[in-house]
C-alpha cells in the first residue's frame, strides 16, 4: 500500500516540480522556436504516458496486493491487447519523430544568404575569423599554426588577406540576419553552444563543421564549450553579441585584418627606451620591480603578455574594478601609451632588460606546492616558463609577493571580473581551486624553486 | 563502417532468423513432456563447435570492423596506396598450402588413418610458421626501404592487419600445439580428431580473412 | 543424437567434487563459485565508483570547498567512476556475474560446458581489474579522457593521465574484453548446448534470454572497442594517424597527420549503444522473471517478450551514431539514425506494457524483491520517456552534452538496473547462501535507494533544461544560469551522499544474514523455474544431485486453473500424477 500511494505522490510531484520549477529553457534568441515546439509535442506525449502507465501499476498494486485465498488470473497472452498497444505506441513515436525530422531538415539546409562567421577552438580559447570584403576565407592549415599565426592563415592567399582575425573570446554578429558558424579546432574536440540560440555542433581537428541561425535579440550570450576538451574545459567561455546592423558594421571595421596585422612594423626598443622612463619609476632602471612601491619585475615577462596587460588596462579589462588598488595606479599609467605602436616599442625596450631571477620573499611548503602546481603546469608549464599557445604567463624567476597578491585578487574576484577579460575569468576559476594562504604560499614557495 | 555492417547485419540475421523460427508457432505455456520437447531440437552439434563458430563470429566482427575504419580512413585525403612486398604472394601461397594439408590430415583423421595424421599436423606447422616468419620478413622488408609504421595511414593499416591476423594464427599455434603433443602422447584418438577438426576449420576461417585483406590491400 | 548431447552424456560425465579450501574457492571451477567471484569484485570496484561520484558531487555541490578535489582529478574521478560503472560494474555483474549462476541452474545444466575456460574468465577479469586500479597510482594519474575517450584530447596535452593513464585503461579494456570473450562463449554455448531435456529455447526463463542476447551483443560489439583501443594504442605509441589529424597541441606539433576523430566515435558508439543493452537486456529478463513470480502471475505475453528482446537486440547495432548528433559527422546521418532510435523504443514500450499488465489481476506480494522490481519499472519509464526527447535529433541539439544527457543516462542505465540487480540479489539470495536476509533491513534500503535516486535525477533534467552542461568542474559566475541553480546543485548533492550511505543498509544485511540469518527454505517464494528445484541449497558442485531434471513446461506455470497449489514447477510432468516427493496435482472436483 504505501508502495502505491508512493508511485502516485511521485507522478503527481514530478509534475508539480514540472510546472513550478524555476530551472527551464532560457529565453529563445534565435529562429529555433521550432525546436522548443518539438520539444512541447514530446512533453505532451511523453507525460501522458508516464502518468498512465504509473498510475494504472500504481491501481494494480492496490487493486491486487496479495491478499489470503485470492489467486491470480491465468492469461498467457492477449494478441488483440498487444496489438492495440503496438499500434498506439507507434503512433506516439510517430507524432514526436515527424516534426523532430522536418526541424532537421532545416538546421541541415543552410539558407543561401547567410553570412559566414568562423569560429576557431583550442584549449581553452575561442577566437573568430570573418571573410572580409570578398566574402571569401583565405587557406588555413594546422601545420602552419604557429605563435606569430595562430589561425594558421596561408601568407600568401589572397583571398585570406583581407580576413578580420578577432583573437579574442567575443563575437558579434548583426540581428536578423541568418548566419551560418563555419566551425574549426587546432587541437581537440570542442563544441560550439550558445544556450540561447538552441543549436551546438562539435568542432573536429581535421575537418570543419558548420551550424545556422538567425539572431531574433540582441545582447551578449555566453559561449560554452560544451565537448570535454581537456582540464580547463569548464573555463573555456566566450560571448557572442548580437549587435544593430550599425554597431556590428562599426565594430567589425575596427578590428584588424590580416594584412593589416602583417603589416604592424615590430616594435623598435630604442624608441621605446625614452617611454620605458615613466615606467622605471616604479618597476626599476632593469624592469626589476619594487615591492615597496608595488611594481613587480617585468623584465623577462614574455612580449604577448605584457602587451595584452597593457592593452588590459587601457581598455580598462584591468586595473578598473574599486577593489584593485594597485590596478587602479598602473591604469592611468598605462593610458599614457597612446597606441599599439608605443606599446609595442616599449615592449621591446622590456625584452632587452637582463632576466634576473626576482629575490624569494614567500616561504612555504615546497612538497605541497609542488603537488597543487601540478594542476597549474597545464597551462603554465611545468618549468613556469608559460605556454603562449593557452595564453598563460610565465610565472618562475618573476615576483612571487606579486604572484601570491595576484591569486589573492583572482580569488577575491579584485581580478578577472571584467566581462572581456576572459583570461582573468579562467584564472579566476582556477584560483578558486586553491582554498587558503596556505596553499598559495605552498605554490609559490614551489615555484620560486623552478 | 559499411562492411562490418553489412556483415555483422548478416549474422545477426542468421541468428535472429533461427531463434525467431523458434518461437513462431509455439505455445510456450502448454506443457508437455520433456521427450516430446525434444522432437523440436534445433541443434546438433557438439559443444566445442558451437564455441568455435561463436567465436568466429567475434574475429568476424573484429576483422569486419577494422575493415570498416580501413575503408572510412581510406576516403580522407592523405591516403597514399602502398606497394605491398611481393613476397606476400608466397607467404600466401603457403597459407594456402597449410590449409590444405590441415584440411589432408583432418581427412585421414576422421576415416581413422592414424599414421597420417603425425606428419599431417608437422607440415602444417612448419608451413604456418613458414607464412609467419614470411610475414615477418614482409615487415623487415618495409622498415629497410624506409616504408615505416607513420610513414602513411595505409602503411599503419598494413602493419596493424597482418600483426592481428599474425596474432590470431599464433593462437591458433597454441591449439595445434597441443593437439600435436597429445598425438604425439598417444593419447585416446578421438579427442585428437576432433582437435584437428576444429583446427582445421580455424585455420579455413584465417586463410579466408587473409585472402579478403590481402585482395583488399592490393586493390586499394 | 539430439542437441542434448551433455545431457545424455551425463552419466560419463565425473564430478570431482573439490576437496581443498583453494580449489573449492579460489581455483574453481564450479560457476557459482565464480559467479559469486564476479559478484564480489565487480560489487568491490562499485563501491569504489561509488565514492568516486560522492567526490565529484561534493565539488559540483559545493564549489571550492573541498581542497582535496581540483580540476585535475576531477576528471579523472569522472572517467573512472563512468568506466567503472559502466564495464567492470554492470558488465560484469550481470553476465559474468548472474550470468554464471543463472544460465547452468535455470536450463538445467550441471556446469558450463568449458568450467576451466569459466575460471579463467574470471581471472582475468580480475587482472583487467587490478590493471584499472593501478592506473590510479602511475605518475600523472589514471586517464581524465572521459569514459569515451575520445581522440585527440585523450592522448593529447592537457588531459590528466595523458603519459601512463590512458596506456593502462586500454590495456585494462584489452583485457576485460579477452575475460568477457571467454565468458561470453561459455554463456551462449552452455545455453545452446546444455540445456535439460525438454527445455526448448522458450521455455528458458526470460532471465536467460536476456543475459543470452546480451551476451551475443557483447560478443559482436566488444570487437569494436578492442578496434578502437589497438588504433589509440597505435596512434599514442607508434606515432601513427589512425584518428589523430594535423593538430597544434599547445603550440606544439605532435606529427600527426589526417586521421579523423569521427572515426573513433563511430567505432566507440558501434561498441557503446549495444553496451547499454548488454546491461539493459539481463535487466529486462531478470525484472520479468521477479515480476511474474511475486505477482503469482505468468509474464504477460512472454512470446511477445523474447520477440522484444531480439529486436531491441538487433536493432541496437543501428542506432549508435544518436551519440553522434553533434558531432560534426554528416548531419544527413540525423534522419536515419533518429528514425532507428525512435523504432526501438515501440518494443521497448511493449516490455514496460507488459511488465505492468504482468501486475494486472495478480497476487502481489510486495517482498523486497518485488519492491526493487516495480521500483526499476518506475524509474525506467521515466529514464525510456527521457530518451525520446534525445534520440530525437531535434531536440538533441538543445540537450546533448547537458546535464539532461547525465540524468537520463543514470535513470535508464545507472539507477533502473542496479535497482534490478539488489531486487535480483534479495530474490536469489536464499538460494545462494541458503539463508534469508532481514525483510525490515531489505525494505528500508529499497525505500532510500530508490527515493534518494529518484531525488536526484528527477531535478538534475531541469539543469539540463537549463543548459547546464556536463563535465564542468565548475561553472563560475554565468548569465545564463539562475543563481538558484547551484542551490539546485546542493541538494542534489546531498540526495547523493545520502543514497550512497544508505547502500550501508544492504551490506549490513548481508554480514547479519550470513552470521544470523534464518535458514532458507529451498524455494521460499514458491517460484517455478528450475534453480528453486535443486536437491540442495545452496546447490552443491553439479548442481543436481544424481539425476539431471527434466523440463515440461515453460517457467510461469502460476496460478494455473485447475491445480491446487498457485505453481507448478518446470520440472513437473504434465500428466495428472504429481511426482512422490511433492504435493502438486489437479484439484478434486
Amino acid at each position: 500500500m504505501p508502495l502505491a500511494v508512493v508511485l502516485i505522490l511521485l507522478v503527481v510531484g514530478s509534475l508539480v516540480f514540472h510546472v513550478l520549477s524555476p530551472w527551464t529553457f532560457t529565453e529563445l534568441a534565435s529562429n529555433w522556436g521550432m525546436i522548443d515546439f518539438t520539444i512541447d509535442i514530446t512533453f505532451w506525449v511523453t507525460g501522458a504516458v508516464f502518468v498512465a502507465v504509473n498510475l494504472f501499476m500504481a491501481y494494480c498494486v492496490i487493486k491486487f496486493r496479495h491478499k489470503k485465498d485470492a489467486r491470480a488470473t491465468y492469461e498467457p497472452e492477449n494478441k488483440k491487447l498487444e496489438t492495440w498497444l503496438t499500434v498506439l505506441t507507434s503512433i506516439g513515436v510517430a507524432a514526436m519523430l515527424t516534426p523532430g525530422l522536418f526541424v532537421w531538415a532545416d538546421f541541415v539546409n543552410v539558407p543561401e544568404e547567410a553570412h559566414v562567421v568562423e569560429a576557431v577552438g583550442q584549449q581553452w580559447h575561442w577566437t573568430y575569423r570573418y571573410p572580409g570584403e570578398d566574402g571569401k576565407f583565405g587557406e588555413v592549415d594546422a601545420e602552419r599554426i604557429n605563435a606569430d599565426n595562430p589561425f594558421g592563415m596561408d601568407p600568401d592567399d589572397p583571398n585570406g588577406q583581407d580576413d578580420v582575425l578577432v583573437y579574442h573570446p567575443e563575437a558579434h554578429i548583426p540581428l536578423d540576419k541568418p548566419v551560418k558558424w563555419l566551425l574549426r579546432s587546432k587541437d581537440v574536440l570542442h563544441n560550439f553552444t550558445v544556450t540561447e540560440f538552441r543549436v551546438k555542433m562539435d568542432l573536429v581537428p581535421g575537418m570543419q563543421t558548420f551550424l545556422w541561425l538567425t539572431p531574433t535579440r540582441t545582447g551578449r550570450f555566453e559561449v560554452l564549450c560544451e565537448e570535454l576538451c581537456g582540464i580547463a574545459h569548464f573555463a573555456m567561455r566566450g560571448a557572442v553579441i548580437v549587435d544593430e546592423q550599425d554597431d556590428f558594421d562599426a565594430w567589425l571595421d575596427a578590428q584588424p585584418t590580416f594584412a593589416e596585422i602583417n603589416a604592424i612594423p615590430a616594435g623598435n626598443a630604442a624608441v621605446g627606451a625614452a617611454q620605458y622612463a615613466v615606467c622605471s619609476a616604479c618597476h626599476g632602471q632593469q624592469g626589476e620591480g619594487l615591492a615597496a612601491l608595488n611594481a613587480p619585475k617585468i623584465a623577462g615577462q614574455s612580449a604577448w603578455y605584457l602587451t595584452r596587460q597593457l592593452n588590459g588596462y587601457k581598455s580598462g579589462a584591468r586595473g578598473a574594478q574599486q577593489d584593485d588598488t594597485y590596478g587602479r595606479q598602473m591604469a592611468p599609467m598605462a593610458a599614457t601609451l597612446v597606441d599599439a605602436a608605443a606599446i609595442a616599442n616599449v615592449v621591446a625596450h622590456i625584452q632587452t632588460l637582463p632576466d634576473e631571477p626576482a629575490p624569494a620573499t614567500i616561504e612555504g611548503n615546497v612538497e605541497n606546492g609542488g603537488r597543487a602546481y601540478r594542476v597549474c603546469a597545464y597551462c603554465h608549464a611545468g618549468d613556469g616558463s608559460g605556454i603562449q599557445a593557452v595564453n598563460a604567463p610565465r610565472l618562475a624567476g618573476m615576483s612571487d609577493w606579486y604572484l601570491a597578491r595576484q591569486m589573492q585578487n583572482f580569488k577575491d574576484g579584485v581580478r578577472g571580473t571584467h566581462p572581456s577579460d576572459f583570461y582573468g575569468f579562467q584564472m579566476g576559476l582556477m584560483a578558486n581551486t586553491v582554498h587558503d594562504e596556505q596553499a598559495i604560499k605552498d605554490i609559490i614557495a614551489y615555484i620560486n624553486t623552478l | 563502417m559499411e562492411i562490418g555492417l553489412i556483415v555483422l547485419a548478416t549474422m545477426l540475421a542468421a541468428l535472429l532468423g533461427w531463434l525467431l523460427r523458434q518461437s513462431f508457432n509455439t505455445q510456450p505455456w502448454v506443457a508437455g513432456a520433456a521427450a516430446e520437447a525434444d522432437h523440436q531440437a534445433p541443434f546438433n552439434a557438439r559443444p566445442k563447435l558451437v564455441a568455435l563458430t561463436t567465436f568466429l563470429a567475434v574475429a568476424t566482427s573484429f576483422f569486419a570492423l577494422i575493415l570498416s575504419a580501413y575503408s572510412l580512413r581510406m576516403e580522407l585525403g592523405d591516403w597514399v596506396p602502398m606497394t605491398e612486398p611481393s613476397i606476400l604472394w608466397t607467404n600466401t601461397v603457403v597459407l594456402i598450402l597449410a590449409s590444405v594439408v590441415f584440411q589432408w590430415t583432418r581427412n585421414h583423421a576422421v576415416n581413422g588413418n592414424v599414421a597420417r595424421i603425425k606428419p599431417g599436423l608437422l607440415l602444417t606447422g612448419a608451413l604456418t610458421t613458414a607464412f609467419l616468419a614470411g610475414q615477418w620478413l614482409a615487415w623487415q622488408e618495409l622498415n629497410a626501404s624506409g616504408q615505416y609504421i607513420t610513414v602513411n595511414p595505409s602503411n599503419a593499416f598494413f602493419f596493424l592487419l597482418t600483426g592481428v591476423h599474425g596474432l590470431h594464427i599464433l593462437g591458433g599455434m597454441y591449439v595445434w600445439g597441443r593437439a600435436t603433443v597429445r598425438t604425439f602422447g598417444g593419447q585416446e584418438m578421438d579427442a585428437v580428431k576432433h582437435s584437428v577438426e576444429l583446427c582445421t576449420i580455424y585455420w579455413h576461417f584465417l586463410l579466408l580473412v587473409w585472402l579478403v585483406l590481402f585482395g583488399l590491400m592490393l586493390s586499394t | 543424437m539430439g542437441y542434448v548431447a551433455i545431457a545424455d552424456r551425463d552419466h560419463e560425465v565425473e564430478h570431482h567434487d573439490p576437496q581443498t579450501f583453494i580449489s573449492k574457492y579460489v581455483w574453481s571451477q564450479d560457476h557459482k563459485v565464480i559467479a559469486i567471484q564476479y559478484g564480489c569484485t565487480a560489487i568491490f570496484v562499485g563501491v569504489i565508483a561509488l565514492v568516486l561520484s560522492a567526490m565529484m558531487r561534493l565539488q559540483l555541490g559545493f564549489p571550492d570547498t573541498f581542497s582535496f578535489i581540483n580540476p585535475e582529478n576531477y576528471y579523472q574521478i569522472v572517467t573512472m567512476h563512468g568506466m567503472i560503472m559502466v564495464i567492470y560494474l554492470l558488465t560484469a555483474l550481470f553476465l559474468g556475474g548472474f550470468g554464471n549462476y543463472l544460465i547452468p541452474l535455470m536450463v538445467g545444466s550441471r556446469d558450463m560446458v568449458f568450467p576451466y575456460l569459466n575460471m579463467l574468465s574470471y581471472w582475468v577479469y580480475l587482472v583487467s581489474v587490478i590493471i584499472l586500479l593501478i592506473s590510479f597510482f602511475v605518475p600523472g594519474g589514471s586517464t581524465g579522457a572521459g569514459w569515451t575517450l575520445y581522440p585527440p584530447q585523450a592522448i593529447a596535452q592537457g588531459t590528466p593521465g595523458v603519459d601512463w593513464g590512458i596506456l593502462l585503461m586500454l590495456a585494462s579494456l584489452g583485457v576485460f574484453i579477452v575475460a568477457f570473450t571467454m565468458g561470453g562463449l561459455n554463456y551462449v554455448t552452455t545455453v545452446l548446448q546444455a540445456r535439460c531435456r525438454g527445455m526448448t529455447l522458450m521455455r528458458m526463463p526470460l532471465s536467460v534470454w536476456g543475459i543470452f542476447i546480451a551476451t551475443i551483443l557483447g560478443l559482436l560489439a566488444f570487437p569494436a572497442l578492442l578496434v578502437s583501443a589497438i588504433m589509440m594504442l597505435f596512434d599514442k605509441t607508434l606515432a601513427t594517424s589512425f584518428f589523430m589529424p594535423a593538430i597544434s597541441s599547445m603550440g606544439v606539433d605532435p606529427g600527426h597527420t589526417g586521421g579523423s576523430p569521427i572515426l573513433f566515435q563511430h567505432l566507440f558508439w558501434f561498441f557503446g549503444h549495444p553496451e547499454v543493452y548488454i546491461v539493459a537486456l539481463p535487466a529486462f529478463g531478470i525484472v520479468s522473471d521477479l515480476l511474474s513470480t511475486h505477482a503469482r502471475k505468468n509474464i504477460f505475453g512472454y512470446r511477445m517478450m523474447v520477440w522484444a528482446i531480439i529486436a531491441i537486440g538487433g536493432l541496437s547495432f543501428i542506432v549508435w551514431a544518436h551519440h553522434m548528433y553533434v558531432s560534426g559527422m554528416n548531419p544527413y546521418f540525423g534522419f536515419f539514425f533518429a528514425t532507428t532510435t525512435l523504432i526501438i523504443a515501440v518494443p521497448t514500450a511493449l516490455k514496460v506494457y507488459n511488465w505492468v499488465l504482468t501486475l494486472w489481476e495478480g497476487n502481489i506480494h510486495l517482498r523486497v524483491p518485488m519492491l526493487f522490481a516495480i521500483g526499476f519499472v518506475f524509474t525506467f519509464i521515466h529514464g525510456g520517456l527521457t530518451g525520446l526527447f534525445l534520440g530525437n535529433v531535434t531536440i538533441d541539439l538543445p540537450l546533448s552534452d547537458t546535464y539532461f544527457v547525465v540524468a537520463h543516462f543514470h535513470m535508464v542505465m545507472g539507477v533502473s538496473p542496479v535497482l534490478v540487480v539488489f531486487g535480483a540479489i534479495y530474490h536469489w539470495w536464499p538460494k545462494i547462501t541458503g539463508r534469508m536476509y532481514n525483510e525490515t533491513l531489505g525494505k528500508w534500503h529499497f525505500w532510500m535507494t530508490f527515493l534518494g535516486t529518484y531525488s536526484i535525477y528527477l531535478p538534475m533534467h531541469y539543469l539540463g533544461f537549463q543548459g547546464v552542461p556536463r563535465r564542468y568542474f565548475a561553472m563560475g559566475n554565468t548569465d545564463f544560469m539562475p543563481a538558484s541553480a547551484q542551490d539546485l546543485n546542493a541538494f542534489i548533492t546531498m540526495a547523493a551522499l545520502f543514497v550512497a550511505v544508505t547502500q550501508v543498509l544492504f551490506f549490513l544485511n548481508v554480514i547479519i544474514s550470513l552470521r544470523s540469518g534464518k535458514k532458507a527454505d529451498p524455494n521460499p517464494w514458491d517460484a517455478t523455474t528450475l534453480e528453486w528445484q535443486t536437491p540442495d541449497t545452496p546447490p552443491k558442485h553439479g548442481n543436481w544431485g544424481h539425476d539431471l531434471p527434466e523440463c515440461h513446461r515453460w517457467a510461469y506455470d502460476y496460478s494455473v486453473p485447475g491445480y491446487k497449489d498457485d505453481f507448478i514447477p518446470q520440472n513437473v510432468p504434465a500428466s495428472d500424477e504429481a511426482p512422490a516427493d511433492r504435493q502438486h496435482g489437479v484439484e478434486e472436483h
